[in-house]
């Protein structure tokens, strides 16, 4: 819409008034007006407000103080870190093994499909063993786990946990020069990263919000929880008695967790004095009043919300990266697959870092899609042209133990997965996110020097002590 | 810009406030965007606040101010002249 | 390098929150609506609860702040909603408040709810007061009731209504209470059939006098708005963002939009 500027003159004279006004008021104008504004909702609130003769027992004022003491504090943030990590665990096992048996008997649906139309082999290996098992597989891994986890993360928001978790460890943030959002932020990520770099728009300093967002991988999400979980089940729990497996799981998981905790400390530390220097902003935590959720209306959104965003992801990443690794698992360059070729060339870098080829490649190709890695290292150890399961520990310990598998490798698999790039959704989302290239970069290329860092350090330093 | 008044002794800020002390707010000693912020929560002179909880890591502290409970780090706490209210 | 930027009206996208004022009626809307309110007020559960699953999640153009739009249906009427961020005030300090600010000022939805929690009242009031200082067609919806009842404390909207002149509706947002009634305010607001007289704050004399000397040359710039004192005001605290919109004509353009009868 079109509209002629006021005439200069009287802009003039309007804008001269103003100054000359605003400069003879004594006292700041912000106070007077503010203070007005109290004054008048002071005055409002009390007319409208009675306090009934409830005696007061303050609930919230007891809670609080049992979580934020120096004594129960942090025992109870530990208590319900592992309860939630031993419910994610425990509750998501049925139901992962129920998907994907389902999801694969309906691949062999397929396959019959495919067999009946007269498909050549190759197809029916690039669609179904490939895009289909891993979407399938990406489904079957990461639903269940999301969809107890994202519930349980968001009735602890609703309830008001999180604003004193904050609180909480505020301290450890403020030393790291971060923002005590991120706290927040960083237990998001727990979830999902990519959700967790979505909630880092509540920080509005970019200087801090691009710490938070960098930062944000080291917590290890949801779909990586498998791998862990496996390895620690495999190589450490398995010396427990079974019942006891998931709480020994759990527990380490609160380990890795923790040791997240710290890796995002310091690097955010490390980001604050070099790369992104500068002021602490101006932080207040609101401690909301512990509510009662609506802990059916938050089961339910949560689980609608996760499903389609599993699915949305499977289908966008998961199926493209489960061509590609049919593709290297059986296309051939002379007698090798292509898959063995990279293995191969990546087999020194790996060996140095405490991996191997075959990991290092299942790495770069899960690179769309977390969970893919283990059911990738399979295949290439087992030299199978698509990715399997297998059905027990017991074999998979086998298996990898015959590939060289020691102590130190799940070690170096485990720091390299908790450290390692982005996801490609969520390196997708910081590119959204910040609009930059540059830093798109630095939050890959940063979690993956430290990654190389540690594994290397850890590794050789256990070799030498005679691990492995 | 720190006022002249912050080295004045027997002067606290809110900082110094612990929980169970209740105190009087004197005036903001900070100016542009963190007044607006602290003004905003309701810190204006002759408002009563109550420390209320300290952070198991020692900050920051939590303080009841117009109902809210609102957690403030130390530096910026410290940008509000109270009146400690001995009871 | 990312994110803020200073001029909202026109940014590299092209948006412009006065042209978005118009934007509901083309697309089948009757009545524009936004929600405003501190965070941890329940806003996005009113959000929901109104929408239903006619919603959509983005974000403000070229901004990295989200935005949620909806609409709902009553009496025949479609109205839209636009989810603003939640703030503590309207100072526009920050991006969260310039852009709920700007939308209230320049994109003048037909009716601005404020989202209210009941057992922080007082608190509350200072973004409703400054809200009512903007336009008049507000509907305040006093959430988390029960909250306020388990602690203790009684809130009487009918007090609080005649003070603040505006409509009052209690609710327990997420259990569904009490949104019928909104929605009927909001509706009532909306047609005209509530008339609202919204409480204005009364300023220090020194501040009054201050604003009275300046306000007549305002009208004469800007011409007949229903806020000039308030524009004063923001002249007179150094607003930029105001000023701006005085010199470049678009506080005029609005003005004379509202003689082209698009309001009552």
């Amino acid at each position: 819409m079109m509209v002629a500027t006021p005439k200069k003159a009287e802009l003039k004279e309007l804008l001269d008034r103003v100054q000359r006004v605003a400069s003879s008021i004594r006292e700041s104008l912000d106070d007077h007006i503010t203070s007005s504004i109290y004054a008048d909702a002071k005055l409002i609130a009390s007319k409208a407000v009675t306090k009934t003769e409830v005696p007061e027992i303050d609930i919230d004022a007891k809670i609080d103080r049992i979580m934020t003491s120096r004594i129960t504090g942090f025992p109870i943030m530990f208590a319900l870190m592992m309860g939630i990590f031993w419910l994610t665990i425990e509750g998501a096992n049925i139901p992962s093994h129920l998907l994907a048996e389902g999801l694969f008997w309906l691949e062999d649906q397929f396959v019959l499909l495919f067999r009946w139309f007269g498909a050549p082999m190759w197809l029916e290996g690039l669609v179904i063993h490939g895009i289909y098992r891993g979407l399938a597989w990406v489904v079957s891994v990461m639903l269940p786990p999301m969809a107890i986890f994202f519930p349980l993360l968001t009735l602890l928001e609703d309830v008001g946990y999180l604003a004193r978790f904050a609180f909480n460890i505020d301290r450890l943030f403020k030393w790291a020069g971060a923002h005590g959002k991120q706290a927040i932020t960083m237990v998001m990520g727990m979830g999902c990263n990519a959700a967790g770099v979505i909630s880092c728009r509540t920080i509005s300093s970019p200087r801090e919000r691009l710490i938070a967002i960098l930062t944000n991988n080291f917590v290890p999400c949801n779909g990586r929880w498998p791998l862990l979980i496996l390895m620690t089940t495999v190589f450490v729990a398995s010396k427990f008695p079974p019942a006891l497996s998931s709480v020994v799981s759990s527990l380490l998981m609160v380990a890795i967790i923790m040791f997240s905790i710290l890796t995002t400390l310091i690097v955010s530390a490390i980001l604050s004095r070099t790369l992104l220097k500068g002021e602490t902003s101006f932080f207040v935590l609101e401690l909301p009043s512990y509510r009662r959720p609506k802990i059916i209306h938050v089961l339910y959104t949560s689980l609608i919300d996760r499903t389609i965003k599993v699915l949305y992801r499977a289908v966008v990443w998961a199926m493209p990266a489960g061509a590609l690794i049919w593709i290297l698992g059986n296309v051939h360059i002379g007698s090798e697959t292509i898959m063995a070729q990279i293995a191969g060339v990546l087999s020194p870098v790996g060996l140095l870092i405490g991996l191997d080829g075959i990991i290092l490649l299942a790495f770069i190709v899960a690179i769309p899609a977390n969970e893919i890695v283990i059911p990738t290292i399979i295949m290439g150890y087992m030299g199978t042209s698509m990715m399997v399961e297998l059905e027990s520990m017991a074999e998979l310990q086998a298996l990898f133990v015959a590939h060289g598998f020691t102590v130190v490798t799940a070690i170096s698999l485990m720091l390299f997965s908790v450290l390692h790039y982005p996801c490609a959704t969520t390196t997708h989302t910081i590119w959204k996110e910040t609009g930059s290239v540059r830093w798109t970069l630095l939050s890959n290329l940063i979690p993956l020097t430290v990654a190389f860092l540690t594994c290397f350090i850890v590794s050789q330093a256990l070799y030498a002590l005679g691990f492995g | 810009m720190e006022f002249e008044l912050s080295k004045n002794p027997g002067y606290k800020t809110l900082a110094e406030i612990s929980p169970g002390q209740r105190a009087i707010v004197i005036e903001l000693l900070v100016r542009g965007m963190i007044r607006h912020r602290l003004l905003d929560l309701g810190l204006l002179p002759g408002t009563e606040v109550e420390a209320v909880m300290k952070s198991p890591l020692g900050t920051p502290t939590a303080y009841r101010i117009r109902g809210s409970l609102l957690a403030l780090r130390p530096e910026d706490a410290s940008k509000v002249r109270v009146q400690h209210m001995h009871s | 390098m990312v994110m803020e930027g200073n001029n909202l009206n026109a940014d590299k996208k092209g948006y412009s929150f006065q042209q978005e004022s118009h934007r509901h009626l083309e697309k089948g809307h009757d009545y524009l609506v936004a929600l405003a309110g501190n965070p941890n007020t329940g806003k996005s559960t009113v959000f929901n609860a109104l929408t239903g699953l006619h919603q959509h999640v983005g974000n403000w153009p070229g901004k990295t702040v989200a935005r949620a739009e909806g609409y709902f249906k009553h009496m025949g009427k479609r109205y839209k909603l636009i989810d603003l961020p939640g703030t503590y005030s309207l100072h526009a300090t920050a991006i969260d408040e310039e852009i709920a600010r700007n939308f209230i000022l320049f994109t003048r939805p037909d009716i601005v709810v404020v989202v209210v929690d009941s057992t922080t009242l007082e608190r509350n009031l200072n973004l409703v007061l400054q809200v009512l200082e903007i336009t008049d067609r507000v509907v305040i919806c006093l959430n988390l009731i029960d909250e306020a009842t388990r602690k203790g404390l009684k809130i009487d909207e009918k007090q609080l209504s005649f003070d603040l002149g505006v409509p009052v509706v209690p609710t327990v947002a997420n259990a569904g209470k009490g949104l019928n009634d909104l929605v009927k305010a909001i509706a009532g607001v909306a047609s005209g059939k509530i008339h609202t007289n919204p409480h204005h704050v009364a300023l220090n004399p020194e501040i009054g006098k201050a604003i009275d000397e300046i306000t007549p040359y305002v009208k004469r710039v800007a011409g007949d708005l229903p806020n000039t004192r308030w524009i004063a005001m923001r002249l007179l605290e150094g607003d930029n963002r105001i000023r701006e919109a005085l010199e470049s004509g678009e506080l005029a353009s609005l003005a004379k939009s509202n003689q082209d009868g698009r309001r009552e």
